[in-house]
């Protein structure tokens, strides 16, 4: 351990704080530091070998010999199963492996759900074998729609009490056990000082409830894996956020040792929180190569895809809020019924708790089971929900106190980099003229300007390695089992190496994907980037201290008095004694020199917790046809030290795309007759194209908050947060009428404008 | 999918031999039936495929306009005399669809193809359309589904684009069987639910669309076409509106109002075209024609929305043709 002096700050605003640092561990960047490669716009590694598709995702691997997994799924929503018999399946021509999933006597709580699987030597096999698998269902009632399951009487969906399935994406405290009552659970509940104290100093008051809809998260690439036995070594090619999650997850499921299993995952097409560990069709996929003794490649369909993957929960949030004369928050609260079918952990509270400054705020959470595909954690769990009643209670509230919602957001944010944000925002988006701008030359389309807030953790968590090797010819290699989501997250680690090493982008080779390499972090909770680039950075930090402990041995002096700068060595004292670069490595054995550092603990004296961030949406509503086009969004957002403009830019625009598309269209809907899905595809389950995307301007603002030796913090959440938020309120700036519930279809639209009006209601 | 057996027919005759056979299904673009066959809604023993027939992709855009049946949707769209004569029904086939799509569906397929209900579309479903006892939509999901004849064994709603099209402009489909040739009037060609839930047209087993013909269109017609849709890229619309008439003298006549996506069949709205014959337009005219038109409308639980859209998406078109 070493104490050292460090700069943090944002803005020019800098601040000298003392820091503890581990051995090993770089000092955070100083803010005056100049870098040549981290932070600019470097375009992906990767991008030539997946625009000419010679990047190979688990989804291509092809293996000799290998069969095709599929799995039979529940048609019924709520059933027994009797009787499971396989019998016609295993005579059928090609199959070569069948299993049950779900054993007789086994509940099926939704439609989707998982009863057996087959091994084939053709998928087109594999599924005439899975339709030939007879099952005897014993039908149960069930119930789909939430606000029928919460009424007396309603079919329970949990006889002996819920179980709620948890990944690494979740929020912590996930899962702690709560009181349950039919099919409601909760609450989890949190208390600041005394609401009812605040809403009696508040002069205004007002609440309203807000509907969301379930989300699906429709990656490219669907879930599934690749298994290979050999002997008892079980090799894996999976599509997955997490190769160590799934790794261990095998080895528990398919008793063997961890040291027997392998996973890979060289490039993949997305996941968004719903491909944390092997998951059932993983493991079936395991099980069937080790009965067939051939290797077996199960990826999901599109429709199995949308039933059974995992979802962003619906939510019914009722918010109450109060504020003074002058504009002062006194009282926020918050009931929410989050609807995530046969998951719980659907709480939506982070947002009321965590943006705005208020003495006086109380949450309570209740989980409604219904018999529908399980949630799991989607792209800021709870958050888009939670802003988006959030977000249309503090304009309602700003309207009833006749103050400018952008002044009396400000006025209430404890954040001095969200406040920063929402000027500059609001400057680019032309807020001032929000009003005047709202008619068009079409008398029947309105313009509305919107905004919204974003919030995210500092999430960086320590425990990944990285192991760093400078070669005798100059060149290095990373080595860090980390998966690549599509996010940029080798080329990020490629920069950070670069950058440090003082070599060009060219003679650095990353190895990622691997469980055989030192361990990279799970992708989930915008915390990948915190999490391995100190680490990377570290290990590659050391390996140049080894490097210039050889110079100082081949100079017969301390490795104190021996400085590297811009890619040469040179002696304190003695300016003409110096090495470059490929003449210090020639100094190396043929093994070169070799660093293996681990992510050191967060510094505890880092300068803030929380990732702000600033959304305004400008939009144009055809109030006849109900129609909403999203013109224009500025995003104002920070994430510590940018890394790669490129990416990160990219990061905030895919989670703009996925915001609109939540606000818009995506829905999915459950037939109330027979509980299944009716739109298990993506033609019908919309999805935002390229034709009703906005002008994206992504702004970032730099903060070095010195709680990792990059300052870096991840984007890809923070980004979709307020998006779906900022453009109901643009919508309802729009309209002159509030939208309260999403997805803001002509319908929606056009049933709020009827209510301004004082029809219907 | 199941197996079947794939015949590539070199001419009419061959393939309308071919088809009249049992278990049979005809293919041009593919884009529909290979769909219904992956869901296995269709399980046909053999297929006929006649895209590679030559001559039935033909545009005389005339007019007359004289069209073969595997003229794709984005030939149509890009054809300079279709836009200049007929140009509803360039726009139709232009905004179906995705640009992947209008490359590979033809003008006979979008004919032919089966509605869209998500009941219908799926296996697990044993709807009427499918030879099933119910109708699901009618009591479950059915926001996207008819506003009009919603008294009917089936609420689905025809998908066609062209059929729309055609209909205002009075087309003639010319097919051809094992029995010979014939002609069906437009008008003709598509049938509601009842009594047979199975079908949507009128050809018979085995039938082919050849080709379809346009009158001549005189100095004096306007034509508009509309959609609205929920989203501008790879969507359905809600409804569509297509509007073929007459101006002289200040003065409609032979007016042809087509609404889409709002019943069974491409719906030609007389109680629109019976306020707009002899009248003189007007924003009150297009008004009172097209409360006219959603005067029998009959949403079901989820869809009174649509009967707004097809209402503004009519005034919006006769003001589009008119003016």
């Amino acid at each position: 351990m070493s104490q050292q002096e460090i700069r943090l700050g944002f803005n020019g605003r800098l601040e000298t704080k003392k820091m503890e640092l581990s051995t090993g561990d770089p000092p955070p960047f100083d803010p005056a530091q100049k870098f040549r490669i981290l932070g600019t716009r470097v375009p992906r590694l990767d991008g030539p070998a997946k625009t000419t598709g010679e990047a190979r995702f688990a989804i291509d691997v092809r293996l000799p010999g290998m069969l095709y997994g599929r799995i039979l799924r529940s048609p019924m929503a709520a059933a027994t199963v009797r009787a499971v018999d396989l019998s016609a399946a295993q005579k059928m021509p090609g199959v070569e492996a069948v299993l049950v999933i779900a054993e007789p006597g086994s509940a099926v709580r939704f439609a989707g759900q998982e009863i057996a699987a087959v091994a084939a030597d053709s998928p087109e096999r594999a599924e005439d074998a899975a339709k030939a698998i007879r099952v005897t269902y014993e039908p149960r009632p069930f119930v789909v729609d939430a606000q029928a399951a919460v009424k007396p009487g309603a079919p329970l969906v949990f006889e002996k009490g819920p179980e709620t399935k948890t990944s690494a994406g979740d929020m912590p405290g996930a899962a702690k056990p709560l009181p349950i009552q039919g099919n409601v659970q909760g609450p989890r509940a949190s208390e600041k000082g005394n609401v009812e104290k605040g809403f009696g100093e508040a002069h205004a008051v007002v609440e309203g409830t807000y509907r969301t809809q379930v989300q699906t998260h429709t990656a490219l690439e669907t879930h599934g894996l690749v298994a290979n036995w050999e002997g008892d070594q079980l090799t894996v090619w999976a599509s997955t956020q997490g190769i160590f999650t799934v790794r261990d997850e095998l080895a528990r499921e398919l008793a063997v040792p961890v040291s027997k299993v392998r996973v890979y995952c060289d490039y993949m097409g997305g996941g968004f929180g719903a491909k944390f560990g092997a998951r059932t069709e993983g493991i079936a996929a395991a099980r069937l190569a080790r009965q067939a003794k051939k290797p077996v490649k199960l990826f999901l369909d599109r429709k199995e895809e949308q039933l059974a993957t995992g979802n962003r929960p619906a939510a019914i949030q009722w918010v109450k809020a109060g504020a003074t004369r002058d504009g002062k928050l006194t009282a926020l609260q918050l009931v929410v019924h989050g609807n995530g079918g046969i998951n719980g952990n659907t709480g939506t509270s982070a947002p009321v708790k965590n943006i705005y400054a208020c003495d006086n705020v109380k949450t309570e959470e209740y989980d409604v089971f219904t018999n529908a595909g399980p949630s799991t954690a989607m792209r800021a769990p709870g958050h888009p929900q939670g802003a988006f009643a959030l977000e249309a209670t503090m304009d309602e509230l700003a309207r009833r106190l006749g103050m400018d919602p952008l002044a009396f957001r400000i006025q209430n944010d404890p954040s001095e980099v969200r406040r920063e944000e929402f000027r500059i925002g609001a400057e680019r988006i032309g807020w001032a003229a929000r009003d005047a701008r709202r008619q068009t030359a079409d008398p029947s389309v309105r313009r509305g300007i919107g905004m919204a807030a974003a919030l995210w953790y500092n999430t960086g968590r320590p425990g990944p390695k990285a192991e760093v090797t400078i070669h005798r010819d100059g060149s290095a290699e990373v080595d860090h089992g980390l998966q690549d989501l599509g996010t940029g997250s080798r080329t990020m680690v490629a920069i950070v190496a670069a950058e440090e090493l003082g070599l060009p982008l060219s003679r650095v080779a990353v190895r990622i994907g691997d469980t055989g390499l030192p361990p990279g972090p799970a992708s989930g909770g915008s915390t990948t980037t915190p999490s391995s680039a100190p680490t990377v950075r570290a290990a590659a930090y050391q390996a140049r201290q080894k490097l210039l402990e050889r110079v100082a041995k081949e100079w017969n002096t301390a490795p104190e008095e021996v400085l590297w700068a811009e890619g040469v060595f040179s002696r304190k004292g003695n300016a003409g004694q110096r090495l470059g670069w490929a003449e210090a490595c020639a100094l190396l054995p043929s093994s070169g020199v070799s660093a293996v550092a681990e992510r050191a603990e967060n510094h505890p004296e880092g300068w803030k917790r929380f990732t702000a961030g600033a959304q305004f949406a400008e939009v144009e509503v055809d109030t006849e046809t109900g129609q909403v086009r999203v013109k224009r969004v500025v995003a104002v957002h920070d994430c510590g030290l940018v890394i790669n403009a490129l990416t990160t830019e990219s990061q905030i625009q895919g989670g703009i795309l996925q915001g609109i598309s939540y606000a818009l269209y995506e829905d999915r809907v459950l037939d109330r007759q027979t509980g299944r899905m009716v739109n298990p595809n993506v033609e019908q389950y919309k999805i935002l194209g390229a034709r009703d995307a906005p002008d994206i301007e992504t702004i970032v603002l730099p903060v070095y908050d010195g709680v990792n030796n990059t300052h870096s913090v991840g984007i890809g959440e923070p980004a979709t947060v307020p998006t779906a938020a900022a453009i109901a309120n643009a919508v309802s700036h729009a309209i002159g009428a509030r939208i309260t519930r999403l997805p803001i279809t002509p319908e929606a639209v056009l049933e709020a404008v009827d209510r301004a009006r004082g029809g219907g209601a | 999918m199941n197996s079947f057996t794939l015949i590539s027919a070199r001419s009419l005759p061959e393939a309308a031999r071919e088809a009249a056979r049992p278990k049979t299904a005809v293919k041009a673009g593919g884009v529909d039936l290979v769909d219904r066959m992956k869901e296995g809604l269709d399980a046909p023993e053999r297929v006929v495929s006649i895209a590679r027939i030559s001559g039935l992709d033909r545009i005389e855009a005339g007019p007359p306009a004289h069209l073969g049946a595997l003229a794709t949707l984005g030939a149509l769209a890009s054809n300079e005399g279709l836009r200049r004569h007929y140009p509803a029904l360039a726009a139709a086939a232009g905004e179906a669809a995705t640009p992947q799509i209008r490359h590979m569906a033809t003008l006979g397929g979008n004919l032919c193809q089966r509605p869209r209900c998500w009941y219908y579309r799926l296996a697990e479903f044993d709807c009427r359309k499918k030879g099933g006892s119910d109708c699901f939509a009618l009591e479950g999901e059915n926001r996207f589904h008819a506003i009009f004849d919603t008294e009917q064994i089936c609420v689905c709603v025809h998908p066609s684009a062209t059929g729309a099209a055609l209909l205002a402009y009075g087309a003639t489909l010319h097919t051809v069987s094992r029995k010979g040739r014939r002609d069906i009037a437009i008008e003709d060609f598509f049938v509601g639910p009842d009594p047979d839930p199975t079908r949507e047209n009128r050809l018979g087993p085995g039938e082919i669309i050849e080709s379809v013909s346009l009158r001549a269109p005189s100095s004096e017609t306007r034509s508009a076409y509309r959609k609205l849709k929920e989203k501008e890229s790879f969507d359905w619309p809600l409804v569509e509106v297509c509007v073929v008439l007459r101006l002289s003298g200040g003065t409609i006549s032979d007016p042809r109002v087509v609404l889409g996506h709002v019943a069974q069949v491409p719906w030609r709205s007389k109680e629109a075209e019976a306020v707009l014959a002899g009248a003189r337009p007007s924003p009150e005219l297009y008004r009172k024609a097209s409360e006219a038109a959603v005067s029998a409308a009959r949403p079901l639980s989820q869809n009174a929305y649509k009967v707004q859209l097809a209402r503004v998406a009519l005034e919006r078109s006769l003001r589009d043709a008119l003016t």
